[in-house]
């Protein structure tokens, strides 16, 4: 297995002007951050807003370069212009909001549209489309105009324009955070579902920890800079640092903590409600 | 109110016009609107009526869906009817009120005025109720390509529009969502003059830039994020291919302007003023 993605002191400055335009200063968005993401894994990040997270998504897929250090995406440099386009058909990305990343006005084009970008030629795209559709389970739309899905199938085309491309990587930049519970839930499954079926990384970046528990690893981000890495397990046993970054916790590792301060024998860095359960059950 | 807008619209059916070429679509769409202005006759109305007629059919859009589509031009309408019908000064006098009077003229102009406006806009609206903007933009992409050796920019043209199509509905949504939050804060949209009303609109008129602009960049990121770099080497997911049915298609629009240009002209049917 190969290195996805892979950062060396990565630094990213915003300029900060003043009304006539004229620099005044800089700010960090991201500040030396070293990250390491194998072929296939499920990476989460994490943080509050203007922690940098989207900043360094958006470096996954060269749309921002860096303005120091390095990244490589599957081996290659984003700063190398004669390999941007390589970067950008390897490492897909799902924003936001739905809306403003739908491009066609039926399914089936929005979904052709990066095809049609990387010059594949007309009958594989049609091939192409048709198995990513089927792919988020959303064949049955293909017709359809996206205005009239809900937020939550609107994320699933995207996700099928994006693996249409075949990408090695997927970025989600918060993919559900316009979404209702049930829309955040379908689109989590989807991409799950396409992990394990096409071997694909897939980093997400969030603000709701339930949906990281299943991560490989999970990156906690601050100001900029990587606060905190390991394994879902590793992270979420230290509520109060995960607290002081301003970050949600899960109920439920919230609950096991506090009864653990009380003296109960309980685990640290319990995720899920079943898990709980049986380490309570076991108690004497 | 703001939904109803129905122009640039795609209305999803299986029929005939929906799998014309688009570029046939947009020819017949020119000559249709060329030929409303050949002739100067009730006959030739008449012969415009049974062709828009047949073809709304072929379409199978309803034709309530298309009447909705008038609704927000019905002020201009309005006007055209009014102006032409006092301001005209053509053979005798019909009617007299006050200073005002209708000729026989005036009366002629003003009703095929509006029924041109209105034939006009039902043609058109019926074009992109059957194309799909895609389908639109990579017809007037085709058709403009010539202009690509005088540096005309035609792909972005072409692309511009299709988003702009796309961003109609969602723009109207979002107007309505900003006009109930301003409602909701005490904004008042409905008393007052016209300048008072023109005022009232700019509490919603800025937010919707803002959100526009937004939107814009976020749509341009993710363009760019799926390996857009306008239109060199891009492939087509439906590429245009002449079928029979458009050669079939052209034979039909040309009959029809033979047919619009020699009734109009030479069957003079005279129904009182008209």
């Amino acid at each position: 297995m190969g290195k996805m993605v892979q950062t060396d002191d990565l630094i990213f400055e915003y300029a900060k002007c003043d009304e006539e335009g004229n620099v005044t200063g800089s700010y960090r968005a991201i500040d030396k951050v070293n990250l390491d993401i194998e072929q296939g894994q499920f990476i989460a990040i994490l943080g509050h807003n203007g922690s940098g997270k989207s900043t360094l998504a958006k470096h996954m897929n060269a749309i921002l370069l860096p303005t120091g250090g390095t990244m490589w995406v599957g081996g290659r440099d984003t700063k190398d212009p004669n390999e941007l386009w390589n970067v950008r058909q390897s490492a897909g990305m799902v924003f936001q909001n739905p809306d403003n990343q739908i491009i066609g006005t039926v399914v089936e084009e929005d979904v052709g549209f990066g095809l049609e970008n990387l010059g594949v030629p007309t009958a594989d795209i049609w091939k192409r489309v048709e198995e990513s559709l089927k792919a988020v389970g959303m064949i049955e739309y293909r017709h359809h105009s996206p205005n009239k899905l809900s937020g939550g199938q609107k994320q699933r085309v995207a996700i099928a324009g994006v693996i249409a491309m075949r990408p090695k990587c997927i970025v989600l930049d918060e993919p559900t955070a316009m979404l209702d519970p049930n829309g955040r839930k379908e689109v989590l499954r989807t991409v799950q579902e396409l992990r394990k079926q096409e071997n694909i990384t897939v980093i997400l970046i969030t603000h709701y920890m339930e949906e990281v528990i299943d991560a490989d690893k999970v990156f906690v981000m601050d100001h900029g800079h990587v606060v905190m890495e390991g394994t879902p397990k590793e992270v979420f046993s230290q509520v109060d640092t995960l607290k002081s970054y301003r970050l949600d916790v899960p109920q439920v590792t919230i609950l096991a903590d506090e009864l653990r301060k009380r003296g109960l024998d309980i685990p640290a860095g319990i995720l899920r409600k079943e898990e709980l359960v049986k380490a309570i059950c076991q108690l004497k | 109110m703001i939904r109803d807008i129905t122009i640039g619209q795609y209305y999803p059916a299986k029929s005939v016009l929906h799998r014309l070429d688009p570029r046939v679509k947009l020819v017949a769409t020119v000559l249709y609107l060329i030929s409303l202005f050949l002739f100067k006759n009730i006959s030739g109305y008449i012969v415009v009526t049974i062709f828009l007629v047949t073809v709304i059919r072929l379409s199978k859009v309803p034709f309530k869906y298309i009447m909705r589509g008038m609704k927000p031009i019905l002020m201009i309408l309005m006007i055209t009817l009014l102006f032409n019908l006092f301001l005209t000064r053509d053979g005798d006098i019909i009617f007299r009120i006050w200073k005002l009077s209708i000729t026989e003229g005036g009366l002629r102009n003003a009703v095929f005025m509006a029924m041109r406006l209105l034939y006009l806009i039902a043609g058109s609206s019926l074009m992109t109720f059957t194309t799909t903007p895609n389908e639109l933009t990579d017809g007037i992409e085709s058709l403009l390509k010539p202009l690509n050796k005088v540096h005309v920019p035609v792909h972005e043209i072409a692309m511009m529009m299709s988003i702009a199509l796309r961003f109609i509905p969602i723009l109207l949504e979002e107007t309505d969502k900003i006009m109930k939050a301003q409602i909701a804060r005490g904004a008042d949209l409905e008393s007052g003059n016209m300048l008072e009303k023109a005022k009232a609109m700019v509490p919603i008129l800025v937010p919707l830039f803002v959100s526009a602009f937004r939107r814009a960049n976020d749509l341009a990121m993710a363009m760019e994020a799926r390996c857009y770099r306008g239109g060199e080497g891009r492939t087509k997911m439906n590429p245009l291919k002449y079928h029979s049915r458009d050669y079939a298609a052209y034979l039909f629009m040309i009959a029809y302007i033979i047919v619009v240009v020699c009734v109009g002209r030479f069957v003079p049917i005279h129904i009182w003023v008209f």
